[in-house]
């Protein structure tokens, strides 16, 4: 511990006057990257539509209340197609994560050198990119609708659902593995009996969770043409009906909230 | 000798328990999934003309992976990418340090009552709204740009961070807090010396991986005009410019990749 001597006091301190130089100059290069980062945002921002921001959101709150609520006998079917696409999205995304998981799983990989690396490619490229993105792509190739929706909210799900699936298969306790192996089971029966009873308290939470972020997500892919309730959004955000849009986030939220509650009930019940 | 006989003899082969153990509730559930899987199929009208016209598009996407284009459009890429880079570091920078505050008190067990109330209130309503429900909503008052976008991502990061903060403040050891206030110290000591060094690993975690999400979700902002790579993503995609798509789906691909790298290495480092 650095110990400053004054007038023959010892005074304790924290850190040496090197380490605070260090941290000191660490601290400078965060404030100016900051501030750069600062500058180049208010370069293209209109400073003018900033001040007049709160007239705006004023205008915009007087025009969106109250919600226009018959129009909710439109929703029911976007509301469905919403449900539809996350839970086929996830389900899906299950049935791909599963092989995956266990290829990129340390102890269950058939092979080390070769095979991980491409489960794990898999995993990060289709988990860091946006569903929105992907929903995107597929709206360019198969043409706009559920299914591209539904697609796309599976693409997503797999690298997320398969990359908590394989830490959850390299924690498993070996000594159940060993004991089935030493049973003269083969390398499937090992899988079916040895791992998969252990892995799956923690594969049905995934999947509840997954199924809960999935609705969140699929609220919105309509914005871009893939199906569900976004698809009423834009359409009403394009010709600027507020009311339809206040009553259409309201349907969000609650469609969220409620996900949100299933999820926490069920994870709750398995664990 | 019969099979009946056989059984009282041997005793009945192992079975293997069932997941849910309740046989009516199992029966229900399988039942009820399948009446859902069919009903959600018969909804979903798939163009199979479309989808099968559009596999050669496909392929050419994923053929364009292997001869990326930066080079055609590289300032428009590059425009975007240093876009959401910047929009990435404010929002997290800005994000983190309201969250700071915002999780102190929403931990009970530091806050009281009506502070508790009102910074759990904020942390759920910026949870229940998408980050890109949020976005549509702050370009209609702010305007277009990269602005609404900081916004969008600091507001996010807000009730993230916070809620996960607050967790971990509300489970901290409690012993040394309270030693820290036995020695006199003010309110601002004790957080300082009694709290502050139990959640520092884990605030630092969470905010690296904050910071990894924010450049994620910084993609797709583009989309509804808030700034970032997704606008000139959504352009690539609207001319079917394949080969520039692929080349900035690359690059997001591999600075999440850096940016997961550089926080396992941090994180590894602080705990």
């Amino acid at each position: 511990m650095p110990v400053l001597e004054r007038d023959d006091t010892q005074i304790w301190r924290r850190r040496t006057t090197g380490q605070s130089l260090v941290r000191w100059f660490g601290w400078l290069l965060g404030v100016a990257v900051f501030v750069y980062c600062w500058q180049l945002i208010s370069q293209s921002t209109t400073w003018f539509f900033v001040w007049d921001a709160p007239r705006i959101a004023n205008d915009i709150w007087t025009r969106a209340t109250p919600p226009k609520w018959d129009y909710i006998t439109q929703l029911g079917r976007p509301i469905w197609d919403t449900l539809n696409i996350a839970t086929l999205g996830t389900i899906i995304a299950l049935c791909m994560a599963v092989p995956v998981a266990f290829l990129a799983a340390r102890n269950t990989t058939p092979s080390a050198l070769f095979i991980r690396p491409i489960a794990l490619l898999v995993i990060v490229s289709t988990r860091s990119i946006n569903s929105l993105i992907w929903a995107l792509l597929l709206i360019a190739i198969i043409g706009p609708g559920v299914f591209a929706g539904v697609i796309a909210i599976a693409i997503r799900s797999i690298g997320f659902c398969a990359k908590l699936l394989y830490e959850a298969i390299e924690e498993i306790d070996h000594g159940q593995v060993e004991a089935i192996t030493a049973t003269g089971a083969s390398r499937w029966q090992v899988m079916a009996y040895g791992i998969i009873p252990q892995i799956l308290p923690a594969f049905a939470g995934i999947a509840v969770f997954r199924w809960d972020i999935n609705i969140r997500e699929s609220t919105v892919l309509g914005l871009v043409g893939a199906g569900g309730i976004g698809l009423q959004l834009s359409a009403s955000l394009n010709v600027l009906a507020w009311p339809q849009v206040s009553l259409i986030l309201i349907v969000i939220l609650l469609a969220v909230m409620i996900s949100e509650w299933v999820s926490a009930k069920v994870r709750g019940a398995i664990i | 000798m019969s099979h009946r006989e056989l059984d009282d003899m041997l005793g009945k082969g192992w079975r293997k328990p069932a997941f849910i153990k309740n046989t009516l509730l199992r029966r229900a559930l399988i039942l009820g999934f399948f009446a859902y899987l069919i009903a959600a199929f018969m909804t979903i009208d798939v163009d199979w003309g479309r989808v099968y016209e559009g596999l050669d598009r496909g392929w050419a996407f994923v053929l364009a992976f292997t001869s990326p284009d930066f080079i055609s459009r590289w300032s428009d890429i590059w425009a975007g990418l240093l876009e959401s880079i910047v929009m990435t570091v404010a929002a997290s920078v800005v994000g983190i340090l309201i969250s700071i505050p915002i999780g102190l008190g929403a931990a009970r067990n530091i806050a009281p009552l009506p502070i508790y109330i009102m910074c759990r209130g904020i942390v759920a309503l910026s949870r229940a709204l998408q980050e890109i429900i949020v976005a549509i909503l702050l370009v209609a008052i702010f305007g277009f740009g990269p602005l609404a976008g900081f916004l969008t991502l600091s507001f996010a990061t807000i009730g993230f961070l916070s809620k996960l903060l607050a967790e971990d403040i509300e489970a901290m050891d409690k012993v040394q807090a309270e030693a820290i206030q036995a020695s006199g110290a003010r309110w601002l000591q004790w957080i300082n010396y009694g709290v502050q060094p139990q959640i520092m690993p884990r605030l630092v975690g969470l905010s690296m991986y904050r910071i990894d999400i924010n450049f994620r979700e910084s993609a797709i902002l583009g989309l509804v005009g808030a700034g970032g790579i997704g606008a000139t993503l959504n352009t690539a995609f609207d001319r079917y410019e394949y080969d520039t798509a692929a080349a900035i789906l690359i690059l997001i691909i591999g600075i999440v990749m850096a940016l997961e790298y550089l926080s396992g290495i941090i994180r590894a480092r602080v705990q």
